[in-house]
């Protein structure tokens, strides 16, 4: 089993009040931007990420969000080279470049291959269809995200794998010369991990392609059903998934004291936190979920990730967001609401000797070749940050390695992700262990 | 009392859903952005001396999505195909706001398609001034009471929109919304080529809007007035984007005299 690193990088200046005023992350005026603490920010951001491989961190991850103080990573990818030149050993993990809003695939494929080149083959990429308020802010057709995901996915499978120079006459993409001087160092191309919040269509299509797929931050219950999904879909196309067709990416911090931890883990919920990535009218652009998608996210009544929720679906139906806001009441239903993700699994907070359990339960449960932590969000000091992760790697990390051994979760470097062939008429093996979801009162 | 009828006729191979109610002369209607909202007062008054013909928008869910429309200009050229099969030309057209982009394409195409042509709240042209307000930026619920300028003394919009929206009524909308999204995401809801072959001889045409329409501003008006020569345009005092229900008596006023002109 591996185990990652990862941050949002969130801006550290913004004043809470302007978050909550604006009722989400996204959209808050530019005018509150200071270049001095944003540099100051992406310089310290970089600098815990060689942090991290120093802790001994087997993959850093890095993501993408665009006109948002929650996500430093505007452009992810420039972030991802100046790591692949500062780093040595760790792997380093895209989770993931948005294909359909960058509308580009032919430039990506040459910057990712340099990626690849300049990190002597460390580099993992990852896809993600970019969240609704992307689609608003790249002026990205929400109706064919999906269309022009798969698009832009194959064409760059065929940049890195088919000698050019070529020609392509696409649906969404057209290209005259398509021979990108610069490909992987890693042949045939970098590995692939795709992360997700809920959507079924994404986790069939990473069955399809024998994709990891990690999940982020989803509720224990659902993200089984979300497995044993990936391995019916798995079955059919005669292999076994197994934990290294999986990951896991949660909310995690640390201290020394249990009071402290959760001083510091207070926020996670700041301005909103994830549920208030983007407001409701930027969630769910028309056309962007598939019905099925819609339903399935209509089950999902607490906290998620980047704002998509059941309750969000109501707001945008009802139009409800509207009237006066008592930001003291926000903060302390916002505290309250971080007990529950708390009792849920979905935060991850304590001392070493709390958090341990806490987490092996999660690896029971799921049994992922990959677990990330995700550091912790709102403006927290250099010094808490770093406590967290150093607590963590050096009391938590050696015996979640060993218990990932004892369990048997073999990572997708161990074992090639959809090399186990599955032989007609025979049941697959479990992927999951529901078992301790009924000791917890989760489903 | 009309009965509306639902239908399905052939354009080409493909299946076209249309609603058809009253007698007399066929008067065409293309509705909105949200979809057909049924049959409403304004249909009924005009029925009485026209038979309506409303073609229900591929994708919005009687008829399926059409994959090669991908913006109005197709969308208009799917309709203008099935006006020549089925004979109906020249006709009396009404389009409301996104349908009314649909009536104009058509027209640019073919001025001899339309007898007398109605544009209400009409997109399709950039605004002189001000923006056609991004819908898709709203929520479901939003979007919807925009559309009129006082939903609670509207109360044809409480028959179509009262009490709390059913999970079908949910999706019928985001079906309505992805292809309204698909097909006039950029440029948002209007085509710059448009205003250029509006030019010269058209049908006469009648612009209305409502003085209160937040969604669509006086300049799509004023575009239209300045790209079809001789068009005429009348406000309807305090109505919003739908003045079709939000004043019936004084739209069902300017239509008959307009077509019976």
């Amino acid at each position: 089993m591996k185990i990652g690193y990862f941050t949002e990088r969130p801006y550290r200046g913004l004043a809470e009040n302007e978050i909550l005023r604006n009722r989400a992350y996204f959209a808050v005026s530019n005018k509150f931007f200071d270049p001095e603490q944003a540099a100051n920010d992406y310089h310290y951001y970089l600098d815990e990420y060689c942090y991290a491989e120093e802790l001994g961190f087997d993959v850093v991850a890095l993501n993408e969000h665009h006109g948002n103080p929650f996500c430093m990573g505007s452009v992810m990818n420039v972030e991802a080279a100046i790591l692949a030149h500062r780093t040595k050993k760790v792997k380093i993990v895209l989770i993931g470049n948005p294909l359909p809003v960058i509308k580009h695939p032919l430039r990506m494929a040459e910057e990712l291959a340099e990626i690849d080149l300049i990190s002597r083959g460390r580099l993992i990429t990852g896809w993600v269809r970019g969240a609704g308020s992307e689609q608003f802010f790249n002026n990205a057709n929400p109706a064919y995200n999906r269309e022009m995901f798969n698009e832009a996915h194959d064409f760059i499978v065929q940049a890195w794998t088919r000698p050019g120079p070529w020609r392509y006459e696409g649906k969404h993409f057209h290209y005259r010369h398509v021979n990108p001087w610069a490909l992987p160092y890693q042949k045939p191309h970098p590995p692939m991990w795709i992360p997700g919040v809920i959507s079924a269509e994404t986790v069939k299509w990473c069955a399809e392609h024998r994709y990891p797929y990690i999940g982020l931050g989803t509720q224990l219950g659902p993200t089984c059903d979300l497995w044993d999904y990936y391995a019916n879909e798995a079955a059919k196309l005669g292999y076994e998934a197994g934990p290294e067709n999986f990951g896991y990416l949660v909310p995690t911090v640390l201290a020394e004291t249990e009071d402290k931890a959760q001083e510091i883990a207070n926020n996670f919920v700041y301005g909103g936190g994830q549920n208030a990535f983007a407001a409701p009218e930027f969630t769910m652009p028309p056309g962007y979920n598939s019905k099925s998608a819609i339903r399935m996210l209509a089950k999902q009544t607490t906290g998620s990730w980047l704002g998509v929720s059941g309750d969000k679906l109501k707001q945008s139906a009802s139009g409800d967001e509207e009237g006066a806001v008592d930001y003291d009441e926000v903060r302390r239903k916002l505290r309250a609401g971080l007990q529950k993700v708390q009792n849920n699994y979905q935060v991850i907070v304590g001392t070493p000797k709390t958090v341990l359990p806490k987490i092996k339960t999660i690896l029971q449960v799921l049994r992922p070749g990959v677990f990330i932590m995700f550091s912790v969000q709102g403006p927290v000091s250099d010094e808490d940050r770093k406590r967290s992760m150093r607590l963590f790697a050096e009391d938590v990390m050696p015996a979640l390695h060993e218990y990932g051994k004892e369990i048997g979760l073999p990572d997708a470097f161990a074992r090639t992700p959809g090399s186990v062939p599955l032989n007609d008429g025979v049941a697959r093996s479990a992927v999951v262990d529901r078992g301790p979801l009924k000791e917890l009162g989760l489903r | 009392m009309t009965t509306a009828t639902n239908e399905t006729i052939k354009v080409g191979d493909t299946d076209l859903a249309v609603v058809r109610g009253g007698a007399g002369k066929p008067l065409l209607i293309f509705h909105d952005e949200l979809g057909y909202p049924g049959w409403m007062t304004w249909n009924e008054r005009l029925a009485q001396e026209r038979t309506l013909l409303i073609p229900l928008q591929p994708g919005f869910g009687k008829t399926v999505r059409i994959d090669w429309i991908l913006n109005y200009r197709d969308l208009a050229g799917f309709y203008s195909q099935a006006v020549r099969e089925h004979k109906i030309e020249p006709v009396d057209v009404i389009g409301f706001s996104s349908g009314a982009f649909v009536a104009a394409e058509m027209v640019a195409a073919d001025p001899k398609i339309f007898n007398r042509m109605i544009l209400v709240a009409p997109m399709g042209l950039k605004p002189a001034e001000g923006e056609i307000l991004d819908f898709f930026a709203l929520t479901i619920g939003r979007h919807l009471r925009s559309t009129v300028a006082d939903p609670v003394r509207t109360p044809e919009f409480s028959k179509i929109y009262g009490g709390e929206m059913t999970p079908a009524q949910f999706e019928a909308f985001e079906d309505a919304r992805a292809e309204t999204a698909r097909i006039g995401w950029e440029p948002f809801m209007h085509n710059p080529s448009l205003p250029h072959l509006l030019a010269g001889p058209k049908p006469p045409t009648l612009l209305i809007r409502g003085t209160q329409d937040k969604i669509v501003p006086q300049g799509c008006v004023d575009a239209y007035m300045k790209a079809i020569a001789g068009s005429k345009a009348a406000s309807i005092q305090g109505a919003g984007h739908r003045p079709e229900i939000e004043n019936p008596a004084e739209f069902e006023r300017l239509v008959k005299q307009f077509l019976a002109a």
